[in-house]
């Protein structure tokens, strides 16, 4: 495995007139994995990531991508990467199979069309043009335009909006064997469960800047504490539990017999917890471990409230 | 597909069949659209039936197949380079395909190139059938045909240009609107079956300088009339290329 990162962004700034849609935004994107940009409405995922497929120019800042200029090393780049964009990209008039072809005829070495059309379930777009496909059929041709060229890197902006729930786990199926057979994956979404099933790495940007990077593990761990509850005969000794649990944590009882434990809550806490219990002769009920969610640690540092 | 299907083997494919898979797409997506097909083959041909058979125009002496062939020619290559080139582009960039192709292995020269190969593949299937036609009128074509490739080159690389520039510079909607008023002004006021001396005389020193007046006069004075080469109308058609493909160039937008 390559230590060299495939996408290093330093500092990149990208305005439109007087607005800035990235604002001083860093990402490093490893080798062979699969990096989830999430970030709400507006954030400056689909910019960020239009700089890296050479399509803007960078304000401020640099970009590398497989170690190239994506503007000025342009020509280089392209065939070694794959795009899917947001929509379009395919004449109105084309066939599935005809734009897939011609796609496939535009590399050295493609993959087979019959089989990534019936991989992909496209087989059933028979003779009908483009502007007639469904929503989610377009959403998949322009998947496997991305990869027909056998690419080291694809950048897929939102590849699974207006999926229906079968077709979304088609598109997952594929970026787990793209990431299987060596192929990085830059992934823009807002779907938290996307991110979570699917990414190694997950950056979640705001206001044009990365602010929390890492596993799904990592950041649920980091952004947010979990909880455990549960129930027992009131009044409790707090004190005496909070002196076996590790520094950090806390516990209270919130309501008569009903008490809270926060912290870092692994197995060996729970161990804790019980072992404590068994020690002062209590039997622990119904205890629940409440574990967040990278939902609650998006929305916890995005913001609650909606944007425009 | 098993292991190893997707293995990263990333590369472009030889420029040539690059350029030719294109130039067969850009050709088929046009021939398959009945909204062009009914303004590059069914109104040139539709014309010039109907104009050379019933005397509706006073074309002057001479048959009025002469007088008319050179015109539907012209106007054949316009419908082609001009209106449905504009049209064309005008839904690719809207719809993302140029964004599409401009990450894809094939250089945007190539692409341009394409299309402009797409668009000399569809004339000269048009001049084919308007030959056909007019020959079957009994057309009698005088002249060197030197001289009227180079009118049609110069004539398609102007009408390209204007195509372009429109194409590249408004939105699609108002493409399809502008490209087909101009198709229709440029027929009326181009000498295309109306000869431009029916005109008031400084209306028709102004329409003279149109392409499509330059392309028609040019292309009749040496199809009906066999001039060897018509200096004033190839000059002019050069300076509309000029300006139209250098407009193009600097203006044209790819989003």
């Amino acid at each position: 495995m390559q230590s060299e990162p495939v996408v290093q962004i330093r500092g990149l700034v990208k305005r439109y007139g007087s607005k800035t849609a990235v604002n001083g935004l860093d990402l490093d994107v490893s080798h062979g994995l699969v990096t989830a940009v999430l970030g709400p409405n507006g954030a400056g995922k689909t910019t960020a990531i239009e700089v890296c497929e050479g399509y803007r120019r960078a304000d401020a800042g640099s970009v590398r991508v497989l170690g190239l200029d994506p503007v000025a090393d342009a020509g280089q780049l392209r065939t070694r990467i794959g795009v899917m964009l947001q929509s379009g990209g395919v004449y109105s008039g084309a066939r599935a199979d005809e734009m897939l072809r011609h796609m496939a005829r535009l590399h050295a070495h493609p993959l087979d069309v019959d089989a990534l059309i019936e991989r992909l379930g496209l087989g059933g777009c028979g003779r009908t043009s483009y502007r007639r496909l469904s929503g989610g059929q377009q959403q998949r041709l322009a998947l496997a335009m991305a990869v027909v060229g056998r690419p080291e890197l694809v950048f897929l902006d939102e590849p699974t909006a207006g999926l229906d729930p079968q077709a979304r786990r088609a598109t997952w199926e594929l970026v787990r064997e793209l990431r299987g057979d060596g192929v990085s994956t830059v992934l823009t979404t807002h779907f938290m469960d996307e991110a979570e099933e699917l990414a190694d790495d997950v950056a979640i940007i705001d206001a044009g800047q990365v602010i929390a990077q890492g596993s799904p593990e990592q950041l649920c761990r980091g952004g947010a504490e979990n909880t455990l509850r549960f129930s027992g005969r009131p009044g409790l000794d707090v004190g005496s539990l909070l002196k076996a649990l590790p520094d950090g944590t806390e516990a209270a009882e919130l309501t008569p017999g009903a008490y809270r434990i926060s912290g870092e809550v692994g197995p060996q806490l729970l161990a804790t917890v019980t072992s404590w219990c068994a020690q002062h002769g209590v039997m622990p009920d119904r205890i629940s471990v409440e574990r967040h969610t990278l939902e609650d640690v998006f929305l916890e540092l995005t913001g609650k409230e909606l944007r425009a | 597909m098993s292991a190893g299907t997707y293995s990263p083997r990333p590369g472009a494919a030889p420029l040539g069949r690059m350029i030719a898979a294109q130039t067969a797409l850009e050709t088929k997506m046009l021939l398959r659209n009945g909204e062009q097909l009914l303004l590059t083959v069914v109104i040139p041909s539709l014309l010039l039936v109907l104009f050379s058979t019933v005397d509706i125009i006073d074309t002057g002496s001479g048959k009025a197949v002469d007088f008319l062939t050179p015109g539907v020619l012209a106007l054949a290559v316009m419908s082609t380079a001009f209106t449905g080139q504009a049209i064309a582009t005008g839904f690719e960039r809207r719809y993302g395909v140029l964004k599409r192709l401009a990450v894809s292995p094939l250089p945007r020269w190539a692409l341009m190139c394409a299309k402009t190969l797409s668009v000399l593949v569809t004339e000269l299937l048009q001049i084919a059938l308007l030959t056909v036609i007019a020959l079957a009128l009994g057309w009698s074509p005088q002249g060197n045909p030197v001289s009227v490739f180079l009118l049609l080159a110069l004539g398609t690389a102007a009408f390209s240009g204007l195509g372009l520039l429109m194409a590249g510079t408004l939105r699609a909607e108002a493409t399809l609107a502008a490209a087909n008023l101009v198709f229709l002004l440029l027929l009326v006021g181009g000498g295309v079956i109306v000869p431009l001396d029916r005109f008031p005389p400084g209306v028709e020193s102004v329409l003279a300088l149109l392409p499509i007046s330059a392309l028609s006069d040019g292309l009749r004075e040496v199809l009906q009339q066999g001039a060897a080469l018509p200096w004033a109308n190839l000059g002019l058609l050069t300076v509309w290329a000029v300006v139209g493909l250098g407009a193009a160039a600097r203006f044209f937008r790819w989003e």
